[in-house]
């Protein structure tokens, strides 16, 4: 296999360790997934679309990410549930001497206890990776989610 | 005209069975009926409702689609400068004219029919009023004057714009009182950016978020994240203070928090065995939770609750403006107009985009919110003529609170609701 094509497989594999992780509540180990340097950030449509710097939630340090799952397991209360993340297609960029860039759309359903699921969030992942050694690390993430109106509360990562 | 209990319906009646509202009947938050005369007699009665900013249409022409209640509401800026606001509802046959939820235009068009409306809401054009060829059209008689976009009054305070439906508010300073005309000048005190916007549904009543706001109380409580980092305490410097009426709450806090680098400091025993107040987690990077003061007073937690579904928040350097839209008795919005100001630099610019993490439907502050509402909302369906308690900083008249620990200002909105409601508190026991 060519090293593009080993890249390429290895972003797809990362899309599907992302979704699995959080859908299995593994979210240290989502964390882990990230950059030291790295930015997480939750946006709506509506404020990037009118060029609108306001997030939903914005981490541009993996300390500020590793404090936000510190406090959803130590403080936050939120709606107990269950997420479900089915993530399209993956196009990625793999240019040399250039950051890799991925996106891809997805769909996030959350289950309550008893079992009633609903769409919670649709949107597109917009990704930067960069190879570190043997690993494979996401520098920047921008969730674009179309669903705005943020359905009870965000507390769990999209 | 004032009645013994409130009607809902099929035939039901509501008790507030104590005369300072420290009973609130549960049926009022799930009752169509009383949503509808809410409608009426609240968001369209003698109040003042927060509409938009004026930061937010700058130029002739410039629009955003709001809403009053459930009504939708255009706001604009005509030619002139000055601002209005008028019901999105075309008088021909009742479509939303205005479609984008902002933008600018010369005239408000329906796509149905292609009736225009001027930006003060006048009926301009009508395509084929006199038909073709002497057939069809409009009678002779039809008056475009009679028909156009039915309007608000509107007021502006500092940038702040309001909206009335009925002649008989009074001017906007004497609804606000001075401490809320204070706390709106507070925040409007010099030119705004505005940041963004952020929106939230929540499937419960727009009630039990309004009392959410007027119930400090449980700030300490249910929002664990300022207990567990030591951001703010119940028994801490604190309080609420309301207008005359009661019916705005300022729930305020003055408390520097903890740094990382601070010791750790001992249990609190006010939480008992709650497990809660140890005190001992600290954030990795707890830069965002610094507060540059930028105000006169020491005020790091100011949050300004306007009669009937607005807010101003002050949380430490994150400034925005909330809208309650409702959309049923068990649906509302909370759509979130953040701002800086324009002469903020990078990093202070910086800082409130990060400190935002705190606030809305995601902060690490405020998420609880929309999970109490919602546990409320469900909790309470069977039993309509059950009541909720108010006691908390103790009964009879409503007072401002020098604590924390209270939600005294619940009750004052329950007194205000009633008055425009038309019923009496305790009348009926």
């Amino acid at each position: 296999m060519s090293v593009a094509a080993d890249l390429w497989m290895r972003v797809h594999d990362l899309f599907e360790t992302y979704g699995r992780l959080l859908d299995e509540d593994q979210l240290e180990a989502w964390v882990e997934l990230f950059a030291e340097d790295c930015r997480y950030e939750i946006v709506s449509r509506e404020n990037r679309d009118q060029q609108l710097p306001l997030s939903l939630m914005l981490c541009d340090n993996k300390d500020m990410l590793r404090d936000r799952i510190y406090s959803l397991r130590e403080a936050n209360i939120f709606n107990i549930h269950s997420d479900c993340h089915v993530i399209g297609l993956v196009r990625a960029t793999l240019a040399p001497h250039a950051p890799i860039t991925a996106t891809a759309a997805y769909s996030l359903f959350q289950s309550t206890q008893e079992g009633v699921s609903r769409l919670f969030s649709v949107g597109r992942y917009f990704m930067e990776l960069a190879v570190e050694g043997a690993d494979l690390h996401i520098t920047r993430q921008i969730v674009v989610v179309d669903t705005g109106a943020i359905p009870t509360l965000l507390a769990t990562p999209i | 005209m004032t009645a013994a209990v409130l009607a809902g319906q099929g035939g039901a009646a509501y008790v507030f069975p104590e005369a300072d509202c420290s009973r609130i009947p549960y049926g009022v938050y799930r009752d169509a009926e009383v949503y509808a005369l809410e409608q009426q007699r609240l968001f369209r009665g003698p109040v003042w409702n927060y509409l938009a900013l004026e930061a937010e249409i700058p130029n002739p022409g410039d629009f955003r689609v709001v809403a009053v209640g459930d009504t939708p509401v255009i706001v604009d800026r005509a030619k002139d400068g000055s601002v209005h606001a008028m019901v999105n509802r075309c008088a021909h046959r009742g479509s939303i004219v205005q479609r984008a939820l902002h933008g600018n235009c010369k005239v408000h068009t329906c796509c149905y029919h292609q009736w225009s409306f001027d930006l003060t809401g006048r009926l301009v054009g009508v395509p084929f009023q006199k038909g073709l060829n002497g057939a069809g059209g409009l009678p002779p008689e039809f008056d475009k004057a009679c028909h156009g976009l039915e309007a608000l009054r509107v007021a502006s305070l500092n940038g702040m714009i309001f909206g009335t439906f009925s002649d008989e508010t009074e001017p906007l300073e004497d609804f606000l009182g001075p401490l809320f005309t204070q706390q709106v000048e507070r925040l409007f005190a010099k030119p705004i950016r505005i940041l963004g916007y952020q929106r939230q549904r929540i499937f419960g009543n727009w009630k039990l978020y309004t009392d959410n706001l007027r119930d400090p109380n449980h700030g300490g409580l249910l929002h664990m994240f300022q207990i567990t980092f030591g951001i703010a305490r119940l028994n801490g410097k604190g309080g609420a203070r309301m207008d005359a009426q009661g019916k705005h709450n300022l729930s305020w806090a003055a408390q520097g928090g903890r740094t990382a680098d601070e010791a750790e400091p001992p249990k609190d025993a006010s939480y008992g065995d709650t497990g809660r107040g140890d005190m001992k987690i600290k954030l990795r990077d707890p830069s965002m939770l610094r507060y540059f003061k930028e105000f006169p007073d020491d005020l790091t937690l100011a949050i300004s609750s306007l009669f009937p579904g607005a807010a101003l928040q002050q949380i430490g350097n994150t400034l925005a403006v909330r809208q309650i839209r409702t959309c049923s008795a068990d649906e509302f919005e909370i759509v979130s107009t953040y701002f800086g100001y324009q002469d903020d630099d990078e990093a202070m610019m910086r800082h409130r985009l990060r400190k935002a993490n705190l606030a809305g439907p995601a902060g690490l502050v405020s998420m609880e919110d929309g999970e109490a509402v919602e546990l409320v909302h469900r909790a309470i369906i069977g039993d309509a003529d059950r009541h909720s308690v108010v006691e908390f900083g103790g009964r009879g008249p409503i007072k401002d609170q020098e604590n924390l620990i209270s939600d005294v200002p619940m009750r004052g909105f329950w007194m205000h609701y009633c008055r425009l409601m038309g019923v009496t508190p305790g009348m009926a026991a």
